[in-house]
């Protein structure tokens, strides 16, 4: 499988441990990424609230550079695993192919650089879109030689893939499972999460930090109220505000989170076998030891007996008859 | 062309709608002048064509100048082209000599230009006048109506419908595919806004429709077939095996009783109940008699225990017992199939099935029976402890793009009794969430004003999600639900025990099927499609053919009640005609013509179509066709032909429209609003 690649500005610097997990698990799973060549900044999330028209010139340049890469394999897919660098993708994307008019000012401004591009001609994808459905969580649990049994997992997919669901990709935007079921897939246990979806508060941190703190607790305080062992996380941004604040959240709410936050590409590599230097675990600020410690080789024992409900109490509904 | 035919044109106005857009004068003046040669002697235009003055025009016309012919162009046929034809006749011109052409539907209410709504408008009586030259009179077929009716659905409006009938004195077959007829009404607690009792207002009348002398009731049975056309129509009924001897039982329960097997109940206790591998749904099942769930029961599972065998003082358990299929005449169906609740685990976060205290409607429901899994009373899913504080959701799949965009009509009343029994029962805090209070029929404001004042508290707002997930002090272990009060404009997010999901209501999940074995259709949603919202809504395209009830889209209990009586009405004077004329707009097949290759044979929408497996040919049902055309239109041999849509009529109507002559050279300029750019 042969993608184009855009890795954004974060997955050069803070997010390395993504990059470099990204690669080792694309490596095991024999996909090639080619990096769009002198690929640029996608604005990040303020720029497009300050002034639109450069904004989408700004990412449409990329866009234009990615539809002249030959080497993009099938379908001219273009790959972001950073979530803020994918949405601006898909925005422009989108939006270009919407709006005739804002195409053609995009263009023009595009002209300058002696490129152009067509609307739609780049599909934009997601690295965990990917993942979960072109690999399949079949191949992917095939790769699996180290399964993390009894690490508790919770998913975070954060709020910028998911909404406004462009292409019906995660098929339930306000709770989607693919992360969830990846994750069982490499052995570990999943808790339910409900603020999977929830916004970690970007670059609030910058502007209102109690309020971006806030933001932060809940999901920190969360994954603690169902015992996760780590939060797992596709999105720079969430992780560094929810592995960089976690200490500030520590200090303001006089809590003691110590959740460590980690990319799903991190924990497949380790499913995988693959050392965890290549994977830049040691990059985090709350330590991942203690929590990957807890992973045993034999998958948990199912208790014997199921604890029978008391006589009076009502029966639960089955959660997958009907979906 | 030039033809003998003597045509008259009449062009109405429609007061405005028509005129406001259409030089209307113009058109009748031009019709009148150019369309001569085509036969045309006369072209008037009047206000109100359809009124008693404006068919008289016509007639007198007929009368006087010795009409062969006659086009109005008017609103649409579907509205009208009764009336016209009425008014030929009259005047004694065969009715189907008279051609309508759509000004209003076509023209005037679709086009902005009054130039280009002219031009068109002259095209289109252009087209009728050279088609009406070769229509031919056509003499209507009749059928004689069987006496008996067939109801599909033994739900509140079906029992109505059958009721209704059967004590007028005609026979009815009252179909039901569930174990007792009742529908959802018999799993109700309370009905709003009254607050009576609905198995008190129901029972009566389910015992009525068992022990009736006019009706056959086949409980456990599904049409599968149906066969025929209005008046005679054949159906085939698969009487499911209930394994047990209906004419031995006495329905004295005690297999109930026996049975050492125990199941979780989906469809009449909504899952939040049991039943037994042997049993029927409530003891006031009509029939009485019980039913083996072969899927659970230990002895077909395991071929042991028989405990239902051994105890049954009358032998009437029969393990051996079949499927049977019945065959009924009947001149009338009427569907009343119902609906189906919006499955809410389709919104996971709204928490059911993930969260114990997230209950649905039905669920609800149940829990308020005093024949319910709690005996009615309010508790949480540990059986034992009553709520403090209840909230309920309305719009559940409802008025949501995501999933149902229609309103669900039910749902806010429903909500409302449900506030109401919670405060009654438990006297906890209840959040009603809506979008919009909707409370339009006879004494349902009134109801809302009550129970507003007994201290409900309602929010205005979609709820974003319900969640265990606290965030603040006072959320621990309760239910979160978080909801934009638009009232206020504030985020807002109340701690409950217990949430009451009110989940819409949607079309049966298998109602295309059902609705391709009746020959209707159905909506894109999936309801069926009645044959006139507002004046025909208990009809359908298919004659003989009616609905009533939620079947046709959501529906309180009164408003299906109405349609079940109007539904019987229906056919009620239908029986009573003994025959009925059929419009004689059929398809027919030129037997020498046709090689016998079934392309046409799936795609009749009114399965008037079979095949002559002997001879080769298809044959079509003069009394089923409906005269679509679907068919003409697919014969790759020109074997099919329709009366009114002949190739011949159609082409001469082509030619009109482009202004061409019958050899395809044109004989006038086609008006330059209308040659395509």
């Amino acid at each position: 499988m042969k993608y184009g690649y855009y890795p954004g500005c974060s997955l050069e610097r803070n997010a390395i441990a993504y990059h470099r997990s990204a690669m080792a698990v694309a490596d095991a799973l024999d996909i090639e990424f080619v990096e769009v060549d002198d690929w640029n900044c996608c604005g990040a999330t303020e720029y497009i609230s300050i002034d639109a028209l450069p904004a989408y010139a700004l990412v449409a340049r990329n866009l234009a550079l990615a539809s002249q890469q030959k080497q993009n394999g099938n379908g001219n897919q273009l790959v972001a695993p950073c979530s803020a660098c994918y949405l601006n993708l898909q925005k422009t994307n989108h939006y270009m192919a919407d709006s005739p008019e804002l195409a053609q000012q995009v263009n023009t401004a595009l002209q300058a650089g002696g490129l152009n591009y067509d609307p739609g001609s780049v599909r934009v994808r997601h690295l965990l879109d990917i993942l979960t459905q072109d690999v399949g969580y079949d191949a992917v649990a095939e790769k699996v030689t180290k399964p993390l049994y009894n690490l508790r997992i919770a998913p975070y997919y954060g709020c910028l893939i998911v909404r406004p669901g462009f292409d019906d990709t995660y098929h339930n935007p306000e709770y989607p499972t693919c992360l969830d079921e990846l994750m069982r897939k490499l052995g570990a246990t999943v808790v339910d999460y409900p603020v999977k979806t929830h916004c970690c508060g970007g670059h609030m941190t910058q502007i209102s930090e109690p309020v971006a703190l806030d933001l932060i607790r809940r999901l920190l305080k969360n994954a603690a109220d169902y015992q996760a062992d780590a939060i797992v996380t596709l999105c720079p941004m969430c992780q560094l505000n929810l592995d960089g604040y976690q200490e500030a959240v520590n200090k303001h709410f006089g809590t003691n989170y110590q959740i460590p936050i980690l990319y799903f590409t991190q924990l497949m590599g380790l499913a995988f076998g693959i050392k965890p230097k290549k994977l830049g675990f040691g990059k985090e600020f709350v330590d991942a030891r203690p929590a990957l410690a807890k992973i045993e080789a034999e998958p948990p024992k199912k208790p014997k007996k199921r604890k029978r409900p008391p006589k009076e109490a009502l029966p639960m509904p089955n959660l997958t008859e009907g979906m | 062309m030039s033809t003998k035919e003597k045509i008259g044109v009449y062009i109405c106005h429609c007061g405005s709608n028509i005129a406001g857009m259409v030089d209307v004068e113009d058109v009748a003046k031009w019709s009148g002048e150019e369309l001569a040669d085509e036969g045309v002697i006369v072209a008037r235009d009047y206000q109100f064509m359809c009124s008693s003055l404006g068919q008289e025009l016509i007639e007198d016309d007929i009368k006087e100048k010795g009409l062969t012919r006659v086009v109005v162009g008017a609103c649409s046929p579907h509205l009208h082209e009764a009336t016209f034809r009425g008014a030929c006749q009259r005047a004694g011109l065969n009715p189907f000599l008279c051609e309508m052409v759509s000004l209003r539907e076509q023209v005037s209410w679709v086009l902005t230009d009054k130039k280009v709504a002219t031009a068109k408008s002259k095209a289109l009586v252009a087209g009728g006048v050279e088609r009406v030259a070769l229509h031919e009179p056509l003499e209507p077929l009749t059928v004689p109506i069987h006496p008996a009716t067939l109801v599909v659905g033994g739900g509140i409006a079906g029992i109505q419908a059958a009721l209704e009938i059967a004590d007028s004195g005609h026979h009815v077959y009252l179909v039901e595919r569930d174990p007792s007829i009742g529908g959802h009404m018999a799993q109700f607690d309370k009905t709003f806004p009254t607050l009576d009792c609905s198995a008190c207002i129901l029972t009566p009348k389910m015992v009525s429709a068992g022990n009736h002398p006019n009706i056959t009731l086949l409980s456990w049975s599904e049409v599968e077939q149906v066969d025929g056309y209005v008046g005679n129509f054949t159906a085939t009924i698969r009487k499911k095996a209930r394994y047990i001897d209906e004419d031995l039982c006495t329905g004295c329960g005690v297999c109930i009783e026996k049975c050492p097997k125990k199941v979780i109940d989906n469809v009449f206790e909504a899952g939040l109940g049991y039943h037994k591998a042997v049993d029927r749904p409530f003891p006031q099942a009509v029939p009485k008699y019980p039913v083996i769930d072969k899927d659970n029961c230990i002895y077909f599972q395991r071929g042991k225990c028989r405990a239902c065998e051994i105890f049954c003082p009358t032998k009437a358990i029969d393990f051996e017992q079949e499927d049977e299929l019945i065959q009924v005449q009947v001149g009338n169906i009427i569907l009343a199939t119902g609906f189906d609740l919006f499955d809410s685990r389709r919104i996971p976060q709204y928490g059911y099935g993930r969260l114990a205290n997230v209950f649905t409607s039905l669920e609800f429901e149940r829990m308020c029976n005093a024949a319910g899994p709690t005996n009615g009373q309010v508790v949480l899913r540990d059986g034992v402890t009553q709520p403090k504080s209840v909230a309920i959701v309305h719009c559940v799949g409802s008025r949501d793009k995501n999933y149902n965009s229609y309103c669900s009509n039910i749902c806010c009343m429903q909500s409302l009794k449900f506030a109401h029994l919670v405060k009654e029962r438990t006297g906890a805090e209840v959040y009603n969430f809506y979008i919009d209070m909707r409370t339009i029929f006879k004494d349902y404001e009134e109801f809302y004003q009550k129970v507003l004042s007994e201290g409900v508290h309602f929010i205005r707002g979609r709820v974003a999600e319900i969640t265990d997930a606290a965030r603040e002090p006072g959320e621990e272990d309760k239910l979160i639900v978080q909801a934009e009060d638009t009232f206020i404009g504030k985020q807002r997010r109340i701690p409950v025990d217990m949430v009451v999901l009110s989940a819409g209501l949607e079309p049966r999940s298998d109602s295309k099927e059902v609705g391709h074995t009746f020959g209707i259709s159905c909506s894109m949603n999936g309801w069926f499609t009645e044959k006139h919202p507002k004046l025909d809504p208990v009809a359908t395209m298919t004659e003989g053919i009616f609905i009533a009830g939620a079947c046709q889209g959501p529906k309180d209990i009164p408003a299906s009640v109405a349609q079940g009586a109007a539904a019987a009405a229906r056919v009620l004077g239908r029986i009573n005609q003994g025959e009925l004329a059929l419009e004689p707009v059929r398809a027919s097949v030129i037997e020498e013509l046709c090689s016998g290759c079934r392309i046409c044979n799936t795609l009749c929408p009114f399965n008037a179509i079979s095949f002559d497996t002997v001879r080769k040919i298809t044959e079509i049902n003069a009394a089923l066709c409906q005269g679509c055309g679907t068919c003409v239109a697919a014969c790759p041999s020109e074997a099919i032909t329709g009366t009114q849509f002949s190739n011949a009529q159609v082409l001469a109507q082509l030619d009109g429209l482009l202004m061409l002559d019958f050899s395809g050279k044109p004989v006038r300029q086609l008006h330059p609003e209308l040659v395509p750019a």
